[in-house]
Parts: C-alpha cells; structure tokens; sequence
C-alpha cells in the first residue's frame, strides 16, 4: 500500500529535510536505469521521480529534452517503465513517483496505467500538462488503486488556486521556484523565498521545491523554507557527461550524498 | 455529444471549459493557468466592447486592405465544366495571407492587457511576418520561433521578419519545424509569463486560443457570405479551405455552421504518402490525444509520441490540427481529405495560368480539391474557394524543384 505521505511526514517531524530526484527512465539507455535508481536510493534520496519521457516536453529545459529524445530513441516506452520500476522494487522501498507527459499515458489507457503503475509498485503520477480541471480520469482511478496524485503550485498561482490545489494534491505539493522551465539556475530570485513563505503558511502538505535547484547553495537555501528539495537537471548532466553506466552511478552517488549531507545542516 | 448536430448550433460552442464537444481544453503547465484565465476573461471583455470592434474594423479596412474581393475564376470554372468557383481574395490581404486577420486582433488585444513583449511561432514564415508587421505598427517588442528546417525553406520570409524589426530564433530541437517552434514559444511563455503576450498563429493550442482566433478569422466567411449573397442571390453550396492548423478553415467555416446546406470541406497535406513522417493529414489519418494543450487528433506513434510530419507546404506541416475540427469531423459537419505534394504543385500551376493568380502552396491544396468536387457539381451550383495566401514566398522552392524536375523532395 501506498505510503508516501506517512514516510515525507514522519521524517519532517523528525526535523529532516525531504531530498528528492528526478531521473529520467532509459537514458542514456534501458539497461542503466535500475543501477541509477539504486545509486540513488541507497545514498539519501527520500524520493524519486521517475521521468517517463516524451518527444515533446513542454516544461521542461535543454537538459530533460535531450534526455528524453535519447531515451526514446534507445527504446523507453511505458510499459518498459513498469517493468524497470518493478525490477527496482526488489531492491528498494525508497517511494517512486512516475513524471511524465499526459499523451503516452493517455494512449496506453488511463486506466492500464494506474493499474499497471500500481503493480509495478509505483506511488503516484506527477503529470504537467494535466492541471486538475483536466484530471478527473486520472484522479479517480488513483484514489481506487492507492497512487497519489500531485499538483504543483508556482509563483503566479493565485490565493484561491492554492486552496482548490491545496484540496487536491495528495502526497506533497510540487512547488515550482520559478516562472521557468526545468533547468539548473545558479541563483534564484528572491520572490522564490517570499512565494515559499506565502505558501508554506496555507499548505497543508508537505512542500517540495524544484526546478533550478543544482548545488548545495540553492538546495540548502530553498529547503530552509520549504520541507524539501527535487532535483532533475543537474543529475541528468552528471550522467549526460558519463563515458559508461559505472562512471554515471559513481558521480551519482557522490552528488546525491553530498545535497543530502548538506541539507543535514539546516536545524 | 458527438452525435449529430441537428439540435445543437454549432456555432455557440466551445462551452465554458474551452470544449468542442469531447475537444479542446486546457492540457497546460499549472504556470500558465492564470495567463490563460486572464486572457479568457479579457478577450470576453473586448469582444463586445464597441471601440475595440471599431478600432479593429478601422485597421482592416485602412492597414490590411479589407474587405478582399470574392473572385469569380471563370477560366477556372470553363476547365472543370462543373460548378462556378469563386476565390475568396485572402491572398490580398497587407503581407499576402489570412494570417494578419487574427494578428490584428491579438495584438490589439495585448496592447489592452498593457502587454509589451510578443512572442509567436511561425511555420511558412506567414504568422511571423504578420506577427512582426502588427507589431512595428504597434511599437511591440516581437520575438519568433521558427523551427530551423522551415527557416532554411523560407528564408525570405526570416529576412523579411527581421527586416520589420523582429528577432527570430531557430527553433533546433524535435522536428525542428511548427510543432517544435510551438513549444519553444510555450516554454518562453512559462518564463516569461508576466509581461509576454503569445499571439498563437492558429486555432490550437489551448482554450481560448482556438475560440480567440477563430473569432477573428470569421472576418473571412462573414466577407464571402455577403459577397456570395450578392453575385449570386444565395449562399454557396459549398466552401472549401485548406486545413494546417486550421484557421483560415474555421475562419471560412464558422459562419456557415449553422447553415446545414452549405457544405464544408477542409483540405489536408497528403505529402509523399500515408505512412508515418510522410504527410500531416492529421484528422484523415491521425486519432485524438493531445498536443500542445488541446485534446484534438494528432499524428502519434502508437506509443503516444508525436510523429514526424511531412508536407511540401511548410504552413500545413503540422502534426494537430485546431480542436473545433476534430469535433466537426466527428459530428459529421465538415468532411476532410487530404491532397498531395504533387497535386497541389499542379494546382498552383492551374490557378497560376487560368486566373493569373499565383496561391501560396497551402492554399494550392484547396484549390485541387476544389477542381475536383466542381467538376462533380451542377453547372447551376457553386462552391467558394478560401485562397489563404499568395505563393510570393513559394516561387523559390518552386523554381527549385522545377530545376530538379520533380515532388519528390
Ligand atoms: C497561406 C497559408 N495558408 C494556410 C496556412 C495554414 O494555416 P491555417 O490552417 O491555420 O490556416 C498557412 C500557414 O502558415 C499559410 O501561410
């Protein structure tokens, strides 16, 4: 049974700060995937977004784009997904949740995919370009199969979208730092920690932040004021900028320790 | 709801959801859903607001040259021996297509909304150069996305945008072609949401782009119904348009929907062939999913990617196609076909030496389905084509095959 928000919950009681990653499924190809999901959760991820990609994603910066172009090429579909996640599962408790695209889901079926998703031992979906006045399909069938849907929130979404959101979400609230796409960003403006501070006062779930956190200095200064950070970009560049799988996992393992040995330091 | 339409009139649709029946929608990142509201809630505003009418009628008839003429193409019409074709002039509009129709419009509309950064996506290049043009005439920061394999085939229309004083950016990820630029523009909106107006260049994309564009392409049908009206004392039995995106189709369409007897037709890019990459005949051949924010049909793979499209045109190069066709499709109001690459090249001769007028490949392939239903039409009958552009900008890649002696690429 699904039990995601019980595990975010209890390490945020805990005074811990939630570190999740993305990761996209099949890149740089099908056979890696497991072995990075594993040099991810065993070294402090609390998380994991398993990116299923798509030809044509629309939030998403240069580094998730090529990303996924190179994962369908090598072959990553849906169902392959299932199958990388279900193998992963013998190895791990750590919480998957899948992240992709509307269409493909669309075309597998709704509800192949919930059902399917759920077998496989995923959490929830994260779905973009699914905003909940489009989601009714998909929301049904995760509360009948135990998958957690989340929404995100950003800096323009106003007061009464937060409460409908607020509603919603199930699991965690994904909180976009930025009016942007995914992509690391050295700096971020300061209304991101105003846009937290506001949020944070009415949500009633955990907050995870993403999009432009990449090193110790963004993720440190925005889980100051959140319950936690995701990181996508600046992972997929360690492994896009890998000769082979082992080389990948080894920069991987040291990334992951090094953001959650980090984020070890906020009181 | 995807029955038939006898009851309903079609025309007051999309409903409060932004829905053509099953179609439409909004399929967008949670970031831009305060920009589509704002933009939904500011068009309901303006679109009854008089000045705004007035302006926007004073800018048609003194900038862009309105109302065209409805042609008759008698040597055209001998050739066939069937029904009497009428062109409908869009080819003679300021920068020599329908585009600047809906761009006027938008760009009034974002001058209301205090909006001074325009971005917009181009595939031939038309929107691109309509978009620059309104937008020197506006004073309007403008910047394009062009997919690179469209600037290479349009580089006229690239210097003539830059020209006007836009900055247009090649578009290098994908396809490298509209539905590429689409994005690009989309996450440049993400970013920019704040003071970036995006003035979409067809009826796509999510609501109210497709109800907002269309509105202001019906300038067209409403044209040609009064024009037709007067030649010929009725309506036409049939009106026929080309169908990338679909604008200049549901421009031409919209105030004939609830006329049941005139019939529409709307014509695809058939390519070089029905398999995948070959074509963009999307609502003959694709199936509905969603692309670009709008449950529609679309050419997909059968894993639910969006496939490569192929057209000899680079303005119905496209892999979706506006939401409020898939609903007429369904329902049955308007039929659609495709026509190919070499077709329509001899169409465009066609038109070019029995009327002495050049049509812009796009519009080339209505003009082949045209020539083909007249001829199975009564002499007594006649049957509207929308001749969207002129083929100004497609005499170089036209001349360039003709040294090469062929469609083929
Ligand atoms: C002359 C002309 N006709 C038709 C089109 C296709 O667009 P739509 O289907 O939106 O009218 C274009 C697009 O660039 C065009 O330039």
């Amino acid at each position: 049974m699904n039990d995601l928000r019980e595990r975010l919950v209890e390490k945020i009681s805990k005074k811990q700060k939630i570190l999740s990653i993305y990761l996209t499924a099949g890149f740089p190809e099908a056979d890696s995937t497991v072995s990075l999901l594993r040099a991810i959760a065993e070294n402090g991820a609390d998380l994991i977004e398993l990116g299923v990609p798509f030809s044509d994603p629309q939030a998403d910066g240069p580094v998730i784009q090529q990303a996924s172009q190179k994962a369908l090429d090598a072959g990553m579909r849906v169902a392959k997904v299932f199958s990388i996640l279900q193998e992963f599962r013998c190895f791990s408790t750590v919480p998957v949740i899948l992240m992709g695209y509307a269409n493909p889901f669309m075309k597998y079926g709704w509800r192949r995919c919930a059902e399917e998703a759920a077998a496989a031992g995923a959490n929830g979906f994260i779905i973009p370009d699914l905003p909940p006045e489009e989601s009714g399909d998909l929301t049904r069938l995760c509360r009948t199969n135990g998958l957690d849907q989340i929404y995100l929130i950003t800096p323009v979404t106003p007061v009464t979208r937060i409460e409908l959101i607020n509603s919603l979400t199930s699991g965690f609230i994904y909180a976009v730092s930025i009016t942007g796409v995914t992509g690391e960003r050295r700096e971020l403006p300061l209304e991101t920690i105003q846009f937290l501070r506001r949020l944070r006062k009415t949500s009633r779930h955990p907050v995870l932040v993403g999009f432009g956190v990449s090193n110790q200095e963004t993720a440190k200064s925005l889980a100051a004021e959140s319950d936690g950070v995701i990181i996508g970009s600046a992972i997929i560049r360690l492994i896009a900028e890998s000769k082979n799988t082992g080389e990948a996992c080894e920069k991987v393992k040291a990334f992951v320790w090094m953001i959650k040995d980090s984020l070890g330091e906020i009181a | 709801m995807d029955g038939n339409l006898s009851k309903i009139k079609a025309s007051r649709f999309p409903d409060e959801f932004g829905r053509f029946g099953k179609y439409g929608g909004r399929y967008v990142p949670e970031i831009l859903m305060p920009a589509v509201t704002e933009l939904t809630q500011e068009y309901e505003k303006v679109k009854n607001d008089l000045q705004f009418i007035k302006i926007l009628a004073q800018l048609h008839s003194q900038y862009s040259g309105r109302p065209n003429p409805l042609t008759f193409a008698d040597r055209l019409t001998a050739v066939t021996g069937g029904a009497k074709i009428y062109l409908k002039r869009e080819d003679l509009n300021h920068t020599g297509a329908h585009k600047i129709n809906n761009v006027l419009g938008q760009l009034l509309l974002a001058q209301r909304m205090g909006k001074t950064r325009i971005i917009a996506e181009t595939g031939a290049g038309q929107h691109g150069v309509a978009t620059a043009t309104v937008a020197a005439k506006f004073g309007l920061d403008c910047h394009v996305y062009m997919g690179e394999v469209d600037t290479l085939r349009q580089r006229l229309n690239v210097f003539r945008m830059q020209y006007l004083g836009a900055e247009v950016i090649p578009v290098k990820t994908g396809s490298r072609t509209l539905k590429d630029a689409i994005n690009e523009a989309i996450r440049d909106w993400v970013t920019n949401v704040k003071n970036t107006f995006y003035c979409i260049g067809s009826v796509v994309g999510m609501h109210p782009y497709p109800m907002i564009v269309r509105d202001f392409q019906s300038i067209i049908g409403q044209e040609t119904r009064q024009q037709h009206q007067a030649a010929e004392g009725r309506l036409p039995d049939a009106v026929v348009a080309c169908v990338g995106g679909g604008s200049n189709a549901m421009g031409m369409f919209y105030p004939f929907l609830d006329d049941k007897k005139v019939k529409l037709f709307g014509v695809e890019a058939g390519g070089r062939g029905n398999d995948e990459g070959e074509h963009a005949a999307t609502l003959s051949l694709g199936e509905p999913g969603i692309l670009h924010g709008m449950f529609t049909y679309m050419l997909q793979t059968e894993d639910g990617q969006v496939a490569d499209v192929h057209s000899i045109s680079a303005g119905l190069d496209y892999s979706g196609v506006g939401p409020e066709h898939s609903w007429l499709k369904d329902t049955g109001r308007a039929c659609y076909t495709a026509v190919d690459d070499a077709q329509a090249l001899e169409a465009m001769a066609l038109l070019a030496r029995t009327e002495g007028i050049i049509p812009a490949l796009e519009s080339a392939h209505a003009v082949a389905l045209a020539v083909q239903l007249a001829g199975k039409m009564g002499r007594e009958e006649s049957l509207v084509i929308c001749l969207s552009g002129r083929g100004d900008k497609d005499m170089e890649s036209v001349f360039d095959l003709a040294q090469k002696g062929g469609a083929d690429e």
